[in-house]
């Protein structure tokens, strides 16, 4: 009983080692760019202003390049990347889709109002489940997705290199 | 330079000195005579090495001396000296630095007070901290040296993070880590107590001291860094989830179960297996603590620069520890006695039982919520985080029998119990809950969930209250704690169902009613301070019964490093706490303003302070 007890408990404390250790190998603190390559989730999303339910996927088509801006009114970083946001709308071949996290409706209006409106359609967020789902850490944080596909994922305010890095995948 | 110098080879020779410090133990271990007073002498001699160290390091940072590359990575002329001070230990080196010499503080002290424990079970102590320390030096040698060398001098340093400059912040770390350390001497004590068959109740009230003493400064350092996340992050709340919040958590949930099993122990001598389990588990918690928040595995706002390294020496160390450990409780740990464990349902054992199953499972669910998004990554590449609702769901509904036995435990006695004052229990649950109803049914919540929970903590907190006028001083330490406890979740329900919040955007002269709130934007203006700058929002708030106040919440935008934070003003009353926060908007003339009204929010700081008064009050009775 004892034995078969303690290599147990080995064979746990091993695994839980390796995991760890393999972490640490591809460790990702923070970097504000990242690669990688997953579907995009199926997700029901309700859109901002129309209240409609829709599911996710059904926005993005063909062969363009989309960018889902995780963004909220409250948020000062997302007020920095906004200008950003809004020379990347002047750039052809991408669509800038608005996600509103954890925001009221009156203040996401009245911040558009102000710094101008970027985004091609805007979705709610209320409670902050739909950007957890998308594989989020906060806001603000951008999605580059193309063919349904996530293939860039920027945490952190979107700044002029990122820019720059974005207008070069979508040429 | 010179301090520099000197803090780098006593290090070194601190670092000698726990060779000379095994040599004598192992030589002495089975000698007859009394404990050899070479042993106290080299331990004396390796804690004065380290002071001299860290002091050496206070001085780098104190003269800004900038060819130390920890002093040129984290500090600056421009900063107040006592920041310059703190920034010691608001880094990695420093920071280790100091976890060293609160672990060779702890084994002398350790050493001169249990002159009247056996010699064998001071020097296996001293032993095993001896791995732990050695540990230490070689990782700090090794990775992290603090006396790094810089040729040319940098005229000047990068800057400490502006947002660890605050006064709370810079008492915290050193709080915080005489709690974990405190925590390794619970666990080479146990482990030596183990493997010499030591564990007996005098051993668990000799060992209760030290449980305090780590409990009380783990309690207070995790209150601090609360504090801290409040005042300066500006989000708004007390408690975020982050990964490095839970990982202080941890441990003090494992501490404070151990806290109470140690009590069981003592008048009964029972729960030894979960004596030796929770002690091997608060340190290796703490350790397991360190290694997620410095080596960058962990997705979190506080998350210093990772380096690969570190990160592995401090598993490989970890995990040693860990093996070591489970290889003694499986070969010399004995079993309770079978005839100490018959006890009634109905006794304090029982209850004190029930909650640390209770406790391991809130403590199951921070540390999956914690460590899952690394599996899962690691498993599948998927990345998630984990947020406050799944804590929430998971922990709130466990809390109701958590607070009721909490409230009936310490009336019951040990074995069985014929409870005499049945009547009064009854009396006072009914009340609590009819007086929670009452309060929750003119609100708009949940009635059911909230009424149980609310009515869990009136209970508690009445039945305590009640005790502390009618006992007087029997105890009295463990009512002022439970008391606290009750205190401490009243106020975050409270907290949390009166909040209120307004987000605008304002510009100057602006006037914004809501909900008969008047807020007034009067005016900005612009201060010069010695390292940074700050514009100041002037803001007249009037609420709905005519009472008006001004708030003065602060851009201060520090030009090393170049970063703008925003302070928020505070106004604090008893009953809540008005918030204000304001940030730059794109085309200057508007300013984001969020102001929030927190009921009950000093509460929160007060009652952990209470629970934490509780465990000085016991510490002070043992001495």
């Amino acid at each position: 009983m004892k034995n078969k007890f303690s290599i147990l408990l080995i064979v746990f404390f091993t695994f839980i080692f390796i995991i760890f250790y393999k972490g640490l190998n591809n460790s990702n603190i923070y970097v504000p760019s990242t690669q990688v390559e997953k579907d995009v989730p199926d997700l029901k999303v309700k859109l901002l202003r129309s209240q409609n339910e829709i599911e996710l996927k059904s926005l993005f088509e063909g062969n363009e390049f989309y960018l889902i801006n995780i963004w909220s009114s409250w948020c000062g970083p997302c007020r920095e990347e906004h200008p950003i946001l809004m020379n990347l709308k002047n750039q052809k071949n991408i669509n800038i889709i608005g996600l509103n996290y954890k925001d009221n409706k009156a203040n996401a209006e009245k911040f558009l109002r102000e710094l101008g409106n970027p985004y091609y359609e805007i979705l709610e967020d209320n409670n902050g489940s739909k950007s957890i789902e998308l594989g989020a850490y906060g806001v603000p944080e951008s999605f580059l997705i193309h063919q349904n596909k996530i293939i860039r994922k920027y945490i952190g305010p979107l700044n002029q290199n990122l820019f720059t890095e974005i207008n070069s995948l979508i040429k | 330079m010179l301090p520099s110098i000197i803090g780098y080879y006593s290090l070194i020779l601190g670092f000698i000195c726990s060779f000379f410090i095994i040599f004598f133990s192992i030589r002495n271990f089975n000698q007859v005579l009394k404990l050899d007073t070479k042993i106290l002498s080299f331990s004396f001699l390796q804690l004065t090495f380290v002071v001299i160290s860290f002091l050496g390091l206070v001085l780098s940072f104190v003269i800004s001396d900038f060819s130390n590359e920890t002093v040129f990575n984290n500090s600056h002329t421009a900063k107040p000296l006592f920041y310059k001070i703190s920034g010691t230990w608001g880094n990695h080196e420093g920071s280790l630095l100091l976890w060293l010499l609160v672990l060779t503080l702890f084994i002398f002290l350790f050493l001169l007070r249990t002159k009247k424990q056996s010699k064998q079970y001071r020097i296996l102590t001293l032993l095993f901290q001896q791995i732990i320390i050695i540990g230490f030096f070689i990782f700090l040698l090794k990775t992290s040296n603090p006396f790094n060398y810089i040729y040319p001098i940098p005229s000047e340093g990068l800057g400490l993070n502006p947002i660890l400059q605050d006064p709370a912040l810079a008492i915290h770390p050193p709080i915080l880590y005489l709690g974990y350390v405190g925590a390794s001497i619970i666990f080479s004590a146990a482990l030596s107590a183990t493997v010499l068959n030591y564990i007996s109740k005098k051993w668990a009230s000799h060992i209760k001291k030290w449980v305090l003493i780590s409990w009380v400064f783990l309690t207070f350092g995790i209150l601090l860094g609360s504090i801290w996340a409040y005042y300066e992050l500006g989000w708004g709340g007390f408690w975020f989830w982050d990964p490095v919040e839970n990982v202080s958590l941890m441990p003090w949930f494992a501490l404070t179960t151990l806290l109470h099993c140690i009590l069981a122990l003592e008048r009964r001598l029972i729960l030894t297996s979960w004596v030796v389990v929770l002690s091997i588990g608060t340190f290796t918690l703490s350790m397991c603590g360190t290694f997620l928040v410095r080596s960058g595995i962990l997705n979190s706002v506080h998350t210093f620069a990772n380096d690969p390294e570190r990160g592995i020496f401090i598993l490989v160390f970890l995990f040693s520890l860990i093996f070591l450990s489970i290889f003694i409780f499986i070969f010399f740990h004995k079993p309770d006695n079978k005839s100490q464990i018959n006890f009634s349902w109905l006794s304090k054992e029982a209850s004190i039982l029930f909650n640390n199953w209770l406790m391991m499972y809130f403590l199951s669910v921070v540390l999956i919520g914690t460590v899952y998004p690394i599996f899962l990554d690691v498993i599948s590449s998927e990345q998630i985080s984990v947020g406050p609702p799944f804590y929430h769901r998971l922990i709130i509904p466990f809390l109701i029998p958590f607070l009721l036995i909490m409230a009936i435990g310490p009336k019951l006695s040990w074995i069985s119990t014929n409870i005499k004052q049945k009547l009064n229990l009854i009396i006072f649950l009914v009340i609590s809950f009819f007086l929670a109803g009452f309060i929750v049914v003119n609100l708009n919540v949940e009635f059911l969930i909230n009424t149980i929970l609310i009515g869990s903590s009136f209970y508690l907190f009445f039945l305590t209250l009640s005790d502390l006028f009618r006992n007087k001083l029997i105890n009295i330490s463990q009512n002022i704690s439970h008391f606290g406890f009750s205190l401490l979740i009243l106020s975050i329900l409270f907290n949390n169902i009166f909040s209120s919040e307004i987000i605008t955007n304002m510009k100057i002269g602006e006037v914004y009613k809501k909900d008969k709130i008047e807020i007034n934007f009067q005016k900005i203006e612009q201060k010069k301070e010695k390292n940074f700058n700050s514009i100041i929002g002037t803001f007249n708030i009037t609420d709905s019964e005519n009472k008006s106040i001004t708030l003065k919440p602060q851009l201060r935008i520090f030009n090393q490093p170049n970063i703008i934070t925003s302070e928020a003003d505070i106004k604090t009353t008893l009953f809540s706490d008005k918030f204000m926060v304001m940030n730059v908007v794109q085309n200057q003339e508007y300013f984001n303003i969020r102001y929030q009204i927190k009921p009950f929010m000093i509460w929160i700081w007060i009652s952990v302070i209470i629970i934490t008064l509780g465990g000085l009050v016991s510490f002070y009775r043992k001495i």
